[in-house]
């Protein structure tokens, strides 16, 4: 059998939505939540370069290397601001994060 | 008969959604942060299948390398309540599910609802040469530093402005540290360095 769209579509599909449910599952722990959204920029990813491939187009391609940039950008400002919050109040858990009201 | 692309496929696919699994569904942060590096050695193997070996290296250089190693870092060096982290997992569970259920189905009738036409690939923006004529990574530098240029330098400067922010946010001033203090160096004058004292012989200061 012949590997198609499909099957990375597939593999992409259910990564993404496993993304989704670790957000909604794990909403006490950021540090899972931050996974999460790394796993969905992953599926995003294979989305792109399953359709560049199979297209024949090296846009795709191009575009996987800048979200990949941008994840590895987001998840050093996110681990950063985590270790900061967690210097001031002694704990990570999201429940904490209320001293914000304005 | 399993073609030998279609059994490394499968392979990867299921290490990398079981991977994904463990990682929602582990109780330990650090198994997390471990099961997301299997994930993405995975991915990079289907990206390897898909002919896209220069971003396959670059997802285990960076993801593997750098972004996992710094979860591994963060998870280890703060002090986790684990009990408390996973106390109300379960409450959301449902909530959750529902809504990947609901995702997963506007995935699959998006995916199920179009066709692929072959053709189409003869409209591409940026047709891929084969690989006998010119290797991934030339193609991709080929167009990389030319037509993509400008978008090239913006991700630069977006890893610039988030190494910048990485470092300001966690940057701490320790009180009674001796630092060096270049103003202060530069502003010597031989009248505040230098003071003459008359010694008497014998005796000394």
């Amino acid at each position: 059998m012949e590997i198609g769209l499909g099957h990375y579509l597939t593999v992409a599909a259910i990564l993404f939505v496993t993304g989704v449910f670790g957000i909604f599952m794990n909403r006490k722990n950021i540090i899972t939540i931050l996974m999460s959204v790394e796993l969905i920029l992953l599926a995003v990813n294979i989305n792109m370069v399953a359709f560049s491939a199979f297209l024949g187009d090296l846009v795709g391609q191009v575009f996987a290397l800048f979200i990949l940039t941008v994840a590895a950008a987001e998840a050093a400002i996110g681990l950063a601001i985590l270790v900061v919050f967690f210097r001031n109040r002694g704990s990570i858990a999201v429940d904490d994060v209320n001293t914000m009201k304005g | 008969m399993l073609g030998l692309q279609a059994f490394f496929f499968y392979i990867f696919a299921f290490i990398a959604v079981g991977g994904a699994l463990m990682v929602v569904f582990a109780r330990n942060p650090v198994h997390s942060v471990l099961f997301l590096i299997l994930t993405f050695v995975a991915a990079a193997g289907l990206f390897l299948l898909a002919g896209a070996e220069f971003l396959a290296l670059i997802l285990i250089v960076v993801y593997v390398g750098a972004v996992a190693i710094l979860f591994l870092f963060v998870v280890m060096m703060l002090d986790l309540d684990l009990a408390q982290a996973k106390k109300g997992a379960l409450k959301y569970a449902p909530f959750g599910l529902i809504i990947g259920l609901v995702l997963l189905a506007e995935l699959v009738v998006a995916g199920t609802g179009s066709v692929y036409q072959p053709e189409l690939a003869e409209s591409t923006a940026l047709p891929m040469q084969p690989l006998y004529e010119m290797s991934n990574i030339g193609a991709l530098g080929s167009v990389l530093y030319t037509r993509y240029i400008l978008f090239f330098q913006l991700a630069g400067l977006i890893l610039f402005v988030a190494m910048v922010g990485a470092i300001v946010l966690t940057l701490r001033h320790k009180q009674g540290l001796k630092r060096q203090s270049i103003p202060a160096q530069v502003g010597r004058t031989p009248a505040t360095a230098i003071e003459i004292r008359k010694v008497e012989s014998g005796r000394g200061i």
